[in-house]
């Protein structure tokens, strides 16, 4: 192998691991891109649709909120679901459930009462607005999820001896140097070019600011700096009380750690607060649209064909109860919400450009663990309470439980979260129990009170998931533009909704969009005639 | 041009610059060891087949490759007669086909060629013509 063939490599290998800071964030191309919601409100059905029927496949957030607008709106509907249960992604796992991936490992949940997982779905932005229209309207009670703690670890096995450091004092310390070297880049008339001289003196205000830079625009050990990253002693009360500031990390060995890196996601439009969890499990929202369209529901229908003529579709599926015996439900439309990595298997009439989409897209990998603890160590021994630390170990972070602070007792946290990435492939070829094993061990480097309080613990890994295969849609800039509108057609009685055909790929808040704009553009050409 | 053990230290240092400055991949000669798993965040580093197998394709082919049936399937590669052109898991294994995703950009061409052969002489199959890393790289687009 060449020098050159070395060098490029090194830059691809860099950029990558850039890219797969702190879950891949980087990485989500139109994930982050584009991640603002268009809802303009609840949608509006008006006009008769005299009585025509649709089909819905899937009983996901997709499928179920078009279940319940279609029928408020006066459509005869049917939904065919493969699981036992409705909400797809949307899931909570808790103590007695009983959950068996593909390949057949079984995992027994041994979660206390009023503790849980959510291994899909995780956190609401404040801008998914139709989210949170549906949240309002059905009930759902929402509180805070806590994406950014400055209290929680930034770790990485070789920077600083492998000891975690503070969010704070690596954000603190990041943008003060950075903003020393620049207000003495102005000192130095580096700027002249790119900047007015008077701009220049607000710059170097706002430099000052931003950094905590002292009255030499330089970033030091001093009150103002530990105000940011916090102090060495902190301020008490009464005898020996006052505080003392606390010595910033070097920067160059700041630089080289690369713990910068995880400064990123928070910032990101979708991770910015607000964010919102359900009380209670993420799963509280399939349970409230259940509420009002199970009826609609037969379960445990694994679909075959989806066939369609010019009278109607007929769609092919079989009860997992009873397979072998085939099926049929018809009705005039049909709205499919199942998921592509599985629709691509399955017999659809419909033309060349759509069935080339729904092959288009590969699934991604991603891979939870929830850890059950015999008492909330993080708050108790560290003062963590909610939000996110991360770690360059295969397990990429460890989220704190949003709720319940301060109770005694046993508690859930999320121990591993990696999407998208060579860990979460490598985590997916593991059984569940070696998946734990891992969280644990790597949760020990960053928490050592891991090994005495740990108790049990539950691993997802969406790839093995019955119903999924995947966790979701993996579009590319190119089959975006190629694809993307083939996708979201009306071709002839048929069309899709989903994760997989939105802008929002991976958020419950795409899925419902989908489904919005895909009934009602049905509707459209149903009151046409 | 640098002679093999020449090339194995400038890779070495190079490997090991990434390393004490991201602090997140490990030396090539770290990765010949049974951890190839989990030691590099932006690709595969096991060096054989079976250890490839092992880190990535049996998530979903499982292990001794007899796939998995849920609401859609992942097929067997057990006696399945589709790997008699070696063609056909090449272009799979580098470009994904459907829900599969595509691998080539993290493997190298020894491990594409590596994974393929392997899958092709185990789980009851047994085709002899092996691949080459120069036939992975001119099966890449």
């Amino acid at each position: 192998m060449s020098d050159a063939h070395a060098a490029g490599m090194r830059r691809r290998d860099l950029l990558a691991l850039i890219g797969t800071a702190a879950g891949g964030a980087a990485m989500y191309r139109a994930m982050t891109s584009l991640a603002e919601s268009t809802y303009a409100g609840p949608i509006k059905l008006d006009g008769d649709p005299k009585g025509a029927s649709v089909l819905i496949l899937g009983a996901g957030l997709a499928g179920m909120a078009a279940a319940l607008e279609l029928r408020k709106a006066g459509y005869r509907v049917q939904v065919l679901e493969f699981s036992n249960r409705a909400g797809g992604r949307c899931w909570t796992l808790r103590g007695g459930d009983t959950y068996t991936e593909l390949g057949g490992a079984t995992q027994h949940c041994g979660f206390d009462p009023g503790l849980y997982l959510n291994p899909g779905p995780w956190r609401i932005p404040y801008h998914h607005h139709a989210l949170l229209d549906y949240c309002s309207r059905l009930e759902v009670a929402l509180e805070p999820f806590i994406q950014v703690n400055t209290n929680a670890w930034l770790h990485s096995r070789t920077a600083f001896g492998g000891k975690p450091q503070r969010y704070r004092h690596v954000q603190a310390d990041f943008t003060g140097y950075i903003c020393e070297l620049l207000a003495k880049a102005t000192s130095q008339r580096k700027l002249d070019e790119a900047v007015t001289r008077e701009d220049q003196e607000i710059l170097l205000q706002a430099l000052r600011g931003l950094g905590a830079l002292d009255q030499n625009y330089a970033y030091r050990a001093n009150f103002g700096s530990s105000n940011r990253r916090g102090f060495e002693k902190d301020p008490g009360g009464g005898v020996a009380a006052a505080p003392t500031p606390s010595e910033p990390l070097g920067l160059s060995d700041l630089l080289k750690s690369g713990l910068w890196q995880n400064l990123f996601p928070g910032a990101n439009y979708e991770f910015q607060t607000t964010l919102f969890q359900p009380v209670g499990g993420m799963d509280m929202i399939a349970r409230a649209f259940t509420r009002e369209v199970a009826d609609l529901i037969r379960f445990n229908a694994k679909v075959k064909a989806i066939r369609q003529d010019a009278r109607q579709v007929s769609v092919v599926y079989e009860d997992t109860a009873d397979p072998g015996k085939p099926l049929t439900a018809t009705a005039d439309w049909c709205l499919c919400t199942i998921p592509l990595s599985i629709l691509s298997q399955i017999e659809v009439t419909v033309g060349a450009p759509m069935q080339n989409a729904i092959n288009a897209v590969p699934y991604s990998p991603a891979l939870k663990v929830g850890l059950q603890f015999k008492r909330r160590f993080w708050e108790q021994d560290e003062g963590i309470y909610g939000g996110i630390s991360y770690t360059d170990q295969p397990i990429r972070l460890i989220g704190y439980p949003c709720t319940g602070y301060g109770a005694a007792g046993k508690a859930v946290l999320l121990g591993a979260y990696t999407i998208f990435s060579v860990y979460a492939y490598e985590f997916t070829s593991l059984s569940p129990a070696e998946r734990v094993a891992k969280a644990v061990a790597d949760g020990a480097r960053i928490h050592p009170q891991y090994n005495e309080e740990f108790e049990n613990g539950i691993a997802v890994a969406w790839h093995r998931n019955p119903a999924v295969l995947g966790c979701s849609g993996s579009w590319t800039d190119a089959a975006r533009k190629q694809h993307y509108d083939n996708l979201c057609a009306l071709d002839g009685r048929i069309l899709l909704a989903g994760e997989h055909a939105s802008y929002l790929p991976g958020w419950q808040e795409g899925a419902l969009l989908s489904s919005l704009d895909a009934i009602g553009r049905l509707h459209r050409r149903v009151l046409a005639g | 041009m640098l002679s093999g053990p020449r090339i194995a230290l400038s890779l070495a240092l190079a490997a090991a610059a990434i390393a004490s400055v991201m602090s997140r991949s490990v030396p090539p000669s770290m990765a010949q060891s049974a951890d190839a798993r989990f030691s590099n965040p932006a690709r595969f580093m096991a060096p054989t087949g079976e250890g490839l197998y092992a880190d990535i394709c049996q998530g979903c082919h499982m292990p001794e490759g007899v796939g998995a049936v849920g609401a859609g399937a992942y097929p067997a590669l057990a006696g399945n007669p589709k790997l008699a052109s070696a063609a056909y898991p090449l272009a799979l294994v580098i470009n994904g086909r459907n829900g599969m995703p595509p691998f080539g950009d993290l493997l190298t061409d020894q491990q594409v060629a590596a994974v393929v052969n392997y899958v092709r002489t185990h789980f009851g199959n047994q085709f002899a013509d092996d691949v080459t890393a120069a036939d992975a790289k001119a099966a890449r687009p």
